[in-house]
């Protein structure tokens, strides 16, 4: 093949996994009659203002908006706090059955996330936690992937001698986890948190399962409320869409390269 | 304070606790319960107590119920015509993008990479008007190309109604898991390309291979163990596909079940039907083909033994 036409098909590829972004914010500004009539809207419109007012009338969509930061944020710090304590005792300490325990945590991370679906709401019944956040941000905490990316990252760029060295002085374990090893392990905190938010902002089936009254809601879940097949207000959707899209676009183009390789690692170590 | 301090020998349980106590909590006794459940009846209306011991019922039930076959064919035909399709266009486009394409390369990567982060929900609302039948731009947009000559034969003569036709459901909810998930594996390939010396290339240049040759007994030799790795998470991630099929039918699983995946049966089978005892023991059914798929892949893949 000529590779002119090799660079035209890499370009159309391109277009065509951009294209329904572009349309995602063109239909965000056109009211629903707009939307579906023929040629459809391709340019933005001027209806933004107006489907939005049919968005919080319908949902309290600035609620569940904050919800959704709330979780994300909460879930993220956790996150952060116990992987990184724990992906730093997998790298490097030597402890009784440390193999076995790392073995089974990995094992779950190839576990399909249907397997807990069911269990987890049950669980989260028992505690009294339906409608509760902390249903959504505490069990987030224990990531398997968040535990593995830590442990490679304390074992390449935090050297044993360091770890001892500050031990022989005289500081605490705790002294060293808080201020020798985090400090260190910035860059991998970066990609974790930044990975754990995006998973906790589009997460759906953990807040379909546990979150019952529409004031609870997160994002994504309150937008599938909108749906309905008779008279979904598609305009509104769109502009909610958009929404819960931008800050991902927004933080993709900021750290796409952070946000790709940590997304990839366990493919490429 | 020197009693309180933590000894070297006991710093790691302190560090690790917090995480394992979730981890038990969350991650652990869930499956451990969903297996005990598998072999309960219950209905989550009359509380914990009503549970009671049946069994291999439930199993016996999800093998002789007709949908559950009918989801787990579902989930099979969209993760092959979903997945296949990811790996045949990654790999060329990853090696092309890997010899050709210096100073766009991460722009373009990004581009591809895009939709693996963006939230599966918004996404699948957003196709479901592209997907409308009148009014649909996908539609518009095969309108326009059956103008083309013989392009235009290969296509389907009338509008498709995307999200009611069962045959046309399954193949609208490929493209867009295709969409999603095809810059991914181009990451991966472009990562494994990247460490193929590039002193094989120039001797098989030297040697007088061309581009296709080099291609088919460098490239894809070399980057092998990542096709392994690639095409393991498309089994596992299709196998499990929710969202999208759950978002475009509505919840529901679609005209005549067409949309319906086994994760979705799932769902509906605990939330909307209140069978807890059978969703768990489907669970755990189609547990057992995720892993035997991985492992036949796992097999496929290996590297053969000299």
């Amino acid at each position: 093949m000529a590779p002119w036409a090799a660079y035209c098909l890499v370009g159309l590829g391109t277009l065509i996994m951009l294209a329904p972004f572009y349309f995602m914010f063109v239909f965000a500004t056109h009211s629903r009659s707009e939307i579906f009539s023929l040629p459809p809207p391709m340019w933005f419109g001027d209806d933004l203002a107006n489907n939005l007012a049919i968005l919080t009338k319908r949902l309290p969509f600035w609620r569940n908006l904050g919800w959704s930061l709330y979780v994300g944020i909460a879930s993220t710090l956790l996150t952060l706090l116990f992987c990184s304590m724990g992906g730093y005792a997998f790298a490097m300490f030597e402890f009784r059955f440390k193999k076995a325990l790392f073995a089974l945590v990995m094992g779950t991370m190839l576990l399909p996330s249907f397997m807990n679906m069911i269990p987890s709401f049950m669980i989260m019944d028992l505690l009294g936690w339906i409608d509760q956040p902390r249903a959504l941000y505490i069990p987030g905490a224990a990531s398997a992937f968040g535990i593995f990316l830590m442990r490679q990252f304390v074992g390449s760029a935090i050297p044993r001698e360091l770890v001892e060295a500050a031990r022989m002085d005289g500081c605490s374990e705790l002294g060293i986890y808080a201020r020798i090893v985090l400090p260190l392990l910035k860059p991998a905190l970066g990609t974790l948190g930044l990975i754990t938010f995006i998973a906790s902002w589009n997460n759906f089936i953990g807040p379909l399962v546990v979150m019952r009254s529409p004031d609870m809601y997160t994002l994504p879940l309150a937008l599938r409320s909108l749906q309905s097949p008779v008279d979904t207000e598609w305009g509104a959707l769109m502009a909610g869409s958009a929404i819960a899209t931008l800050p991902l676009i927004v933080l993709f183009v900021l750290c796409s390269k952070q946000l790709i390789s940590g997304l990839t690692v366990g493919a490429v170590k | 304070m020197k009693h309180l301090r933590l000894s070297p020998r006991w710093a790691p349980y302190a560090l690790l606790a917090p995480f394992l106590l979730l981890f038990l909590v969350f991650g652990l006794f869930p499956l451990a319960f969903s297996l005990y459940l598998s072999f309960q009846s219950w209905e989550p209306t009359s509380g914990l107590a009503a549970m009671h011991y049946v069994g291999l019922d439930n199993f016996a039930f999800a093998l002789r119920d007709e949908w559950f076959w009918k989801s787990l064919a579902n989930t099979g035909w969209l993760a092959l015509a979903s997945g296949l399709p990811q790996h045949l266009v990654a790999i060329p486009l990853a090696s092309f993008l890997h010899l050709g394409f210096k100073r766009w390369r991460n722009a373009v990567v990004g581009a591809y990479f895009l939709p693996y982060i963006t939230s599966s929900v918004a996404i699948a609302i957003l196709f479901s008007s592209l997907f409308s039948t009148d009014y649909g731009l996908i539609n518009l947009l095969l309108a326009l190309l059956r103008e083309v000559p013989l392009l235009g034969a290969l296509l389907p003569a009338q509008a498709v109604d995307w999200l009611n036709d069962p045959d046309a459901l399954k193949p609208a909810i490929s493209m867009i898991v295709f969409w999603r998930y095809v810059g991914f594996n181009v990451v991966l390939y472009l990562a494994a390309l990247q460490t193929i010396p590039p002193d094989l290339y120039e001797a098989a240049t030297m040697d007088g291979a061309g581009r296709l040759q080099q291609f088919f007994h460098i490239t894809l030799p070399s980057i092998r163990p990542m096709i392994f790795f690639g095409v393991t998470l498309s089994v596992i991630g299709g196998l499990q596909l929710f969202e999208e099929p759950f978002i475009l039918t509505g919840g529901k699983g679609g005209s005549d079940q067409a949309g319906m995946t086994a994760a979705v049966y799932l769902y509906r089978n605990a939330f909307d039907f209140n069978d807890f005892g059978a969703a768990s023991a489907m669970s755990w059914l189609l547990f057992l083909v995720v892993a035997l798929l991985t492992w036949l892949t796992n097999r496929a893949f290996r590297p053969r033994a000299r």
